[in-house]
């Protein structure tokens, strides 16, 4: 009998170091490793004890055919935005960042100010995504603030992604200043027309050129074949790739995932989001199809209290049974001692109540909303962001719901609500977990092998419900 | 800035004001205004006033041509100006047009209104595309260049 064929997936986590073993040809999940995330001093003790975990559990480790990585280590991948009006092409290259898996640590609008300069050099990021104009449009801002960003102390990358007539005249001036810079079409080329796939990708290619030496996780380069994209954008690709399916073989559909975390709560569309009635009325700015949200404020560990103050005490109290004096109290600690897991059945009842929130809330700020104008002629119903009425799957994952108590219930939170008619969550979606994180590592293999990789997520992220499917793995 | 010379057609922003869905007026006129050679950023029925001015600012727009046709125009094209002058187009070429006004009212009170709001011209019910144009066409060669852009 041959060896199988294998790969290796890594998250250089911010946390954890965490591997992913699949057998290609199964295709199935061999095993899982895991150590600490050693980035800050040298990534190859995190990666080598991680190795040694995956290689006790599976009694010896296979000659992979891939070894394939992501990282959110060393504080993700931080970006800074800027673009000319908030609601156009400030959004897009919001929404560019975003799907391109980064942490977006400031946004700006308009012209840049000396102290909006004095605040991108002192938050240091990674990249800077300038934009502004659409293709014959304003040209002034864009270049006011690439002047403004040539003069800057800044070290890191600017990414050129807006009006089109002025972007070699922008890249001159910023190369000129020593800044090292690349040019992506624009992200708003007519009005009101996103197109944020080429910054995505002029994005993810500074990122593997660049960013994956300054954080220095190309010290390990010897243990592995390539960092191709953030964690978060590998999430994205496997839950796009899960979406749609490959060539023949079909996926879930339109699909939606929920990432809860200690930090964060991240939110994944894929779907269209249009109007799911006729007649209605699309306002704003167009939706990408796969689309990113951050919640910064909805954590289950450093962001505890901001959940508490998101949902209100007494909804939270209610939901876990635990009287609101003890429960402020409980929160204090978790927001103090963020590596804390539940050891009672009343931290566990809080941890519940707490991812249960944060997805509510997190799902409801990415979806659309809909809302009823009085006109002459009658009422006209007015859209506003992504209609996730349609939508099959709601996909689960991250610690905190794998292995919390009834993700069912907490994945159920996604859903619409009765009491907010107007908001556009799903009606009656599937629920799915991915128990054992196998997401972005989908996301990852999808480059090299996306049929094993569609199978394997298809065979691992579980149906909620009570009747497990019959033929798991096979097409849904 | 560079190619603000030669040959680059001028960029007008169309829309119907307001809670207001009268559509079809508007997108004859946008049709004929691109037959022109205008580029046309067409916002649709709809459009609070101050998405307007956003797509002005971004487009980098020369003319805004605001289209009412329920009535309530005046009290939607309020403050119209003003919203360009706060976002940096204070020179703007502004144009409103349709049904403006409830109930029988003459039109040269009804477009004294307007221009006292700050719109360069107001055009009655029943306008001709080819009149819209002729102004546009007038307009744009005896007002001076903008700045910027």
């Amino acid at each position: 009998m041959s060896m199988p064929r294998a790969a290796l997936l890594i998250d250089f986590g911010s946390t954890y170091t965490k591997l992913r073993a699949v057998d290609l040809d199964g295709p199935r999940l061999l095993g899982s490793g895991q150590g600490p995330s050693t980035v800050a001093s040298d990534i190859t003790i995190g990666l080598t004890a991680a190795l040694v975990d995956l290689e006790r559990r599976l009694g010896g480790l296979p000659d992979f055919q891939y070894r394939l990585a992501s990282s959110s280590a060393a504080g993700g991948l931080r970006m800074v935005t800027v673009g000319l009006v908030r609601e156009l092409t400030a959004e897009a290259a919001r929404q560019a960042a975003l799907g391109a898996g980064a942490k977006l640590i400031a946004s700006f609008a308009y012209q840049l100010t000396k102290s909006d300069i004095d605040k991108i050099t002192e938050l240091a990021p990674d990249i800077v995504l300038l934009a502004g104009g659409t293709d014959g449009g304003n040209t002034e801002v864009i270049c006011a603030n690439a002047a403004m960003l040539a003069r800057a102390t800044i070290h890191c990358p600017i990414i050129v992604a807006g009006n089109r007539v002025v972007t070699d005249q922008v890249c001159a001036l910023l190369a000129k200043a020593n800044k090292l810079t690349s040019a992506a079409e624009n992200v708003m080329p007519e009005f009101g027309v996103l197109n944020i796939e080429p910054a995505r990708e002029a994005i993810r290619q500074v990122f593997i050129n660049r960013i994956v030496h300054a954080k220095g996780i190309d010290r390990a380069q010897n243990m592995f074949d390539r960092v191709l994209m953030p964690t978060p954008a590998a999430v994205l690709e496997g839950a796009r790739l899960l979406a749609d399916g490959d060539g023949a073989m079909s996926g879930l559909g339109s699909l939606l995932v929920v990432d809860v975390g200690g930090a964060t709560t991240d939110v994944h569309s894929v779907c269209t989001g249009k109007p799911t009635h006729e007649g209605v009325v699309l306002q704003g700015l167009p939706e990408p199809y796969l689309k990113r949200t951050v919640e910064g404020d909805l954590g289950m560990r450093h962001n505890a209290l901001a959940i508490v103050e998101a949902a209100g005490i007494d909804v939270l109290a209610a939901d876990s049974a635990v009287p609101v004096a003890r429960l402020e109290q409980l929160v204090r600690r978790l927001h103090s001692d963020v590596e804390r897991l539940p050891t009672d059945a009343e931290e566990r009842a809080l941890d519940h109540a707490l991812a249960r929130a944060a997805v509510r809330i997190a799902v409801r700020r990415h979806a659309g909303t809909t809302e009823t104008v009085y006109t002459v002629t009658g009422p006209v119903t007015v859209q506003r962001g992504k209609d996730l009425s349609d939508i099959t799957a709601v996909v689960g994952t991250g610690g905190p719901l794998a292995h919390g108590v009834d993700p069912a219930a907490t994945l159920a939170m996604a859903l619409a609500d009765a009491a907010e008619p107007l908001s556009l969550r799903p009606r009656q979606a599937k629920l799915l977990l991915d128990r054992d994180y196998v997401l972005y590592a989908c996301g990852l293999l999808a480059s090299v092998e996306p049929q094993a990789a569609l199978a394997l997520a298809l065979r691992y992220i579980h149906p909620l419900q009570e009747t497990p499917r019959r033929g798991q793995g096979s097409v849904s | 800035m560079s190619s603000e010379q030669g040959h680059q057609p001028k960029t007008l922003i169309t829309g119907v004001i307001g809670s207001d869905t009268h559509i079809v007026g508007n997108r004859i006129l946008s049709m004929a205004l691109e037959q022109a050679g205008y580029k046309v950023v067409s916002l649709g029925a709809l459009t609070p006033a101050q998405d307007f001015v956003k797509a002005a600012v971004e487009t980098a727009a020369d003319a805004i041509l605001v289209s009412s046709l329920y009535g309530q125009g005046e009290l939607d094209c309020r403050g119209f100006r003003e919203l360009c002058i706060e976002a940096g187009l204070a020179d703007i070429l502004i144009y409103v047009g349709g049904n403006l006004v409830v109930g029988k009212q003459s039109w040269p009170d009804v477009e004294q209104r307007f221009l006292a709001m700050g719109f360069d011209r107001a055009f009655p019910p029943g306008t001709r595309t080819a009149d819209v144009l002729d102004a546009l066409a007038h307009d744009f060669a005896t007002r001076p260049r903008k700045a910027g852009a």
